[in-house]
């Protein structure tokens, strides 16, 4: 209990000034958004080039990451599906934060009939945990990647709309509100000048920390066959591809996977620190 | 307010609450079936390019499915025929979707539970471990957490694959009977819902570790230790055995992908087939099924946290 005591008085240690996690996660990022925007400049290979001869080459100087089946290079198809892979992780989470803003907004302002009728809707929604909605929307309107991302977007939107929800429940309530009311503005101005700014900064960090799901989610579905279909440089696709070959090759499934993961450890360590800032700014 | 309106209330309302969630949850998948682009008769024929039917049979199977009648009689007779327990049959395999469950589900409870202790011992063995050992110890194993949570299913499993079952050799490469070819799939769940359930843990024992019960017991002489493992721990598990039900929903759904990794049957693959074949009546067969499964599990939860917890036993607020 003595370290509880005596530890704010101590000088910040070194891990906590640099930071290693954040910084790691930054220069992730700022590697593998070049890698979405312009994969060329990032590799001398072509992306769907076979090369028969050259299948199954592991990790070396000439091919950082070895080659697959059809003899095509890992790293170059890595930073071609970079794009694609990101696309659809953004496209789901705007999806659905865009579905749960107006669930959570329509809740906390509509009064107290639409808040119960929001909150019995958003229960029946989590009672299909996981994939389960996702996968349900891609049996009714088939696989591809554009379902595949509208599938996730649903999927996900009930958990923001719960968190947006709570949030725009408790500043309705709020002192502020409550004077800006009181100082005769009308709703309307009072919804959009105080409520809506107050609602949707903390949605930054929420943002952030739902890309990173998503990307698993569509990958997962890729991975599935029911997203983003093989030839595409996918990441959850190539990771799929190359499972076939485990046994002779692991490069060809690691490192897509691998990429996923980063991608997902990055968002989040930079989602929360987003939020512990606003959390600190905003007391 | 009296104690057995009170009881009433926790006992009768709460079950009532998640019998409308389930019926919801059917008409959610009823309205699955009938969204379906095309005609509902070629998507029951299964898929329908394949299937080239005669006018005659398609006449038949409209009527025979009660496609003819208006939408409401439909839906009351889709509700109807869930409650007796029929989940119609299944279009790619030609047998009635409760048989299919009843014959994968055992294969997929056994993965669960296992996947569920290994997940309970991993968290709970890295919160107390880590917690109480300085800066250091608590950053090394909220890392590890946040790790761990963030792996994504298909790609841990197909690491363990790799490293355990192609390089060591210690568990067999794919199916397996008994114990030996379930250890790997159940750990391939258990590591991320280990991270989820040790972030939830940590912070709820911090928060214990603060109450004037630990500082009493302190000073009677108890030691760190001790009151971490026998004070401290009892309040810290109630928050994560609330998100038991949302942990079973996780694990079924989750299934879909492992059970597919590590070529084991199950419900999950059984989905996943459903789903690439567009079976419309095993799909929804098996996500109602597991809807059941999630609603149970958190009533189940929610009525033993009051026999828990004897803080909640005033009547809820609703």
């Amino acid at each position: 209990m003595t370290t509880v005591l005596t530890a704010p008085a101590q000088a910040e240690p070194l891990v906590r000034r640099i930071r290693p996690g954040l910084t790691a996660a930054g220069i992730f990022l700022a590697l593998v958004v070049p890698a979405a925007l312009a994969p060329g400049l990032l590799t001398t290979y072509a992306p769907d080039a076979i090369r028969p001869a050259d299948f199954f080459q592991p990790p070396s100087t000439a091919h950082w990451f070895g080659t697959d089946q059809n003899g095509r290079d890992v790293y170059t198809r890595l930073v071609h599906g970079a794009g694609q892979s990101l696309l659809i992780g953004l496209g789901a989470t705007a999806l659905s934060l865009t579905l749960g803003i107006t669930l959570g907004l329509t809740a906390a302002l509509g009064g107290r009939r639409a808040d119960f009728a929001v909150g019995r809707v958003l229960e029946v929604l989590f009672a299909f945990p996981g994939l389960l909605l996702a996968l349900l929307f891609i049996a009714v309107f088939g696989t591809g990647a554009v379902t595949a991302a509208v599938a996730v977007g649903i999927g996900e939107a009930a958990g923001y709309a719960r968190l947006i929800r709570a949030q725009a429940t408790t500043v309705v309530r709020s002192g502020y509100v409550e004077a800006a009311r009181g100082l005769g503005h009308p709703p309307l101005r009072v919804v959009r000048r105080t409520v809506l700014p107050n609602v949707l900064r903390p949605l930054a960090a929420l943002a952030t920390l739902g890309i990173g799901q998503s990307v698993v989610w569509a990958s997962s579905l890729s991975f599935l066959g029911l997203g983003a279909q093989p030839p595409a440089a996918e990441w959850g696709a190539m990771l799929a591809d190359g499972r076939t070959f485990l046994q002779y090759a692991w490069w060809t499934s690691f490192f897509p996977g691998l990429f996923i993961v980063l991608t997902t450890l990055s968002t989040t360590v930079i989602g929360r620190r987003l939020q512990a800032w606003l959390d600190a700014r905003s007391s | 307010m009296t104690a057995t309106v009170a009881r009433l209330r926790r006992y009768g309302v709460r079950p009532a609450g998640a019998a409308l969630v389930l019926w919801a949850a059917a008409t959610v998948t009823f309205l699955a079936l009938h969204l379906v682009p095309g005609d509902p008769v070629l998507v029951l024929l299964g898929g329908g390019s394949g299937a080239n039917p005669t006018p005659e049979t398609i006449a038949a199977i409209r009527h025979a499915y009660g496609l003819d009648q208006p939408l409401y009689a439909q839906y009351l007779h889709h509700i109807g025929r869930l409650v007796t327990g029929d989940l119609g049959v299944s279009t790619s395999l030609k047998e009635p979707v409760a048989g299919v469950i009843t014959q994968q589900l055992p294969a997929t409870i056994e993965l669960t539970a296992l996947a569920l202790l290994f997940a309970w011992l991993l968290a709970g063995a890295v919160v107390l471990l880590s917690t109480g050992r300085g800066a250091l110890g608590r950053a090394l194993g909220s890392g590890l957490e946040t790790v761990a949570a963030g792996l994504p299913h298909f790609w841990l499993g197909v690491v363990l694959l790799y490293v355990f079952a192609f390089r060591l050799g210690w568990f067999p490469v794919a199916g397996g009977t008994g114990i030996a070819g379930l250890v790997l799939p159940a750990l391939t769940l258990a590591v991320p819902l280990a991270g989820y359930l040790g972030q939830v843990t940590r912070g709820a024992l911090l928060t214990a570790l603060e109450q004037p019960f630990v500082t009493s017991a302190r000073l009677r002489g108890m030691s760190s230790a001790a009151v971490r493992a026998r004070r401290a721990l009892r309040h810290a598990l109630l928050p994560p055995l609330t998100l038991s039900g949302w942990a079973v929903g996780a694990l079924f759904s989750s299934e879909v992908v492992v059970e597919s990794v590590f070529a084991r049957q199950g419900i999950g693959r059984a989905l996943l087939n459903a789903v690439l074949a567009r079976d419309l009546p095993l799909v929804t067969g098996i996500v109602l099924l597991i809807a059941a499964v999630y609603v149970l599990v958190d009533l189940a939860v929610d009525l033993l946290h009051a026999v828990v917890d004897p803080r909640i036993r005033t009547p809820r607020e609703l």
